[in-house]
């Protein structure tokens, strides 16, 4: 009787959204006790509360709004570049089969090399100016999302295709109603993961070169020993990816309605074999 | 549409298919007169779904004519429909929308009446995967008869249902092919459901036409002596067994022993 109970309580806190925090906020509420109390010293990490207080400042005088502003307008004006030729390469590449032997093997070849690792060769070419950061994050961004649509485009059910030659669909309409659908889950997957590629580059590009932005907040703070900012700005990044991991997810479930993993607002995160 | 000819008529003549060096069809010859219901059975890999597929224009011969009302095959003829084994519906198109695929022009209104006719207007906004594999292939239907074709190709469409289901919808094929008079060629080996349905049993054998039987039992059809004398007739012919008369002839000379 007990036990099921209990497993009755445990599977309706399940469906609950704020289950998601419990571990979260638990470690937070640990690491002010182990602050307060000494166990953690300040000079290694400051407490929450000092958090709050160096956000609040940067809040007050403004600048808080104008890093984050810069640094979101670089991730979306990059993975918008590079989002928009991975897109665009991966559909010419699944439909057109002489495209795909033309360009497929350099793709591949410069995928991968880790984009990072070009840091010295772009601040050579670019300086450490925006552009040399949106080059970064287009090509991070680029790669996932040509994958995936390739990918995407490459397993549409070949019958559903023969299908809508039968009905007399041809070129664009046989795309716009067979095709581009057929491939849309897959593209998701690789929007999601493209998002996190974005952060990620964003981040390292901005700490090694930047006068603004987040990761200049962060460097900058470093100089003058401000704990509190870097851990903020570490937090940060980490609220930016966990919004725009919600953007594309939301994204999925207004996409996909249609398919049973993601019309019934199920957690998406099963389909994410080929994030990697 | 409810009288005159309206199907279209088919006339293959020394039909070759190869793929490969394999010859899947060997001088195959069939007449399908204008709303006449055809079907054609055979064992596995005897050739039924290659002919289906040349008749659909999906696949070209390798020798031979085959003409619909008179002219060469050439290509997918908006005027011939295939209703596939899978139902084959977007999954990303509500029901309706999906029969809309079959309507010349896209018209909603089009789309809705032929749900109707399958008796599905209720499920119009409904995505497939909510739907049952009988309802599915209702849908299917309702597309491919959405464009009021005149040469249905029917692939075996109801191989995956259940038997009630199929009973449901063979009914239902039956009723839409007097109502609307287009020619059907259907591929099957179900014996009793081609013995149901068709004007005409064809059984192919090896790539060629080994039997072709005029059903000449009054429909609807009842499961009658008549019947079963045509199923057994056909079925003996499949399974290259001996007719019953000569079966029944050698169990007695084995009593008499």
């Amino acid at each position: 009787m007990q036990r099921a109970r209990l497993d009755s309580t445990l599977k309706r806190w399940q469906n609950r959204s704020w289950i998601a925090w419990v571990v979260p906020i638990t470690l937070l509420l640990l690491w002010q006790v182990l602050g307060q109390l000494g166990v953690i010293s300040t000079r290694i990490l400051p407490t929450p509360i000092a958090v709050i207080e160096a956000l609040i400042t940067l809040i007050s005088n403004g600048m808080l709004f104008d890093y984050i502003g810069t640094s979101t307008g670089r991730a979306l004006i990059g993975s918008a570049i590079g989002g928009s030729i991975g897109f665009s390469l991966g559909l010419l590449n699944g439909v057109v089969p002489l495209a795909e032997k033309l360009t497929d093997t350099s793709i591949q070849m410069v995928r991968n090399i880790p984009h990072l690792a070009l840091i010295p060769l772009v601040i050579l070419w670019f300086g450490i100016d925006e552009a040399a950061k949106l080059f970064l994050v287009a090509l991070g961004v680029a790669f996932p999302i040509y994958l995936n649509t390739f990918h995407g485009i490459r397993s549409v059910d070949p019958s559903l295709i023969e299908m809508g030659k039968v009905y007399g669909l041809r070129g664009w309409a046989l795309f716009r109603n067979i095709i581009l659908p057929g491939a849309l889950p897959s593209i998701l997957v690789g929007v999601r993961f493209a998002l996190g590629t974005m952060w990620i580059t964003l981040i390292v590009a901005e700490t090694i070169s930047a006068d603004s932005g987040i990761g200049y907040m962060a460097m900058n703070a470093r100089e003058f020993m401000q704990m509190d900012v870097v851990v903020l700005s570490i937090l940060l990044y980490a609220l930016l990816g966990k919004l725009s991991d919600s953007i594309a997810k939301w994204c999925e479930r207004l996409f996909l309605q249609w398919h049973p993993n993601y019309g019934k607002g199920q957690q998406a995160g099963k389909k994410g074999v080929t994030s990697l | 549409m409810s009288t005159g000819v309206f199907g279209s008529s088919l006339s293959a003549s020394q039909v070759w298919k190869q793929f490969d060096h394999v010859t899947v069809l060997e001088e195959l010859n069939l007449q399908v007169k204008p709303g006449e219901f055809i079907a054609i059975v055979g064992k596995s890999g005897c050739g039924k779904s290659t002919l289906l597929r040349l008749v659909a224009g999906l696949d070209e011969p390798t020798d031979g004519t085959l003409l619909l009302d008179g002219k060469t095959i050439q290509g997918i003829d908006p005027d011939t429909r295939v209703l596939f084994q899978d139902a084959r519906l977007l999954p990303w198109k509500k029901v309706i929308d999906n029969v809309r695929i079959g309507v010349r022009g896209g018209n909603p209104d089009d789309a809705a009446a032929a749900l109707r006719m399958v008796g599905l207007e209720d499920k119009a906004h409904v995505w497939p995967s909510t739907l049952s594999g009988g309802q599915r292939q209702r849908v299917a239907l309702a597309r491919a008869l959405a464009g009021h074709p005149r040469l249905l190709l029917l692939d075996e469409p109801l191989g995956a249902l259940d038997a009630l289901t199929r009973i449901d919808m063979q009914d239902l094929i039956e009723k839409l092919w007097q109502r609307q008079r287009f020619s059907v060629i259907l591929v099957t080996h179900d014996v009793s459901e081609a013995v149901a349905l068709a004007d005409r049993v064809v059984l192919m054998k090896d790539g060629a036409i080994a039997l072709d039987v005029a059903i000449t039992l009054p429909r609807p059809r009842e499961r009658d002596s008549g019947f079963a004398y045509f199923e057994q007739l056909i079925l003996d012919r499949v399974m290259e067994r001996d007719s019953r008369s000569e079966r029944a002839s050698r169990r007695q000379t084995s009593y008499s022993i």
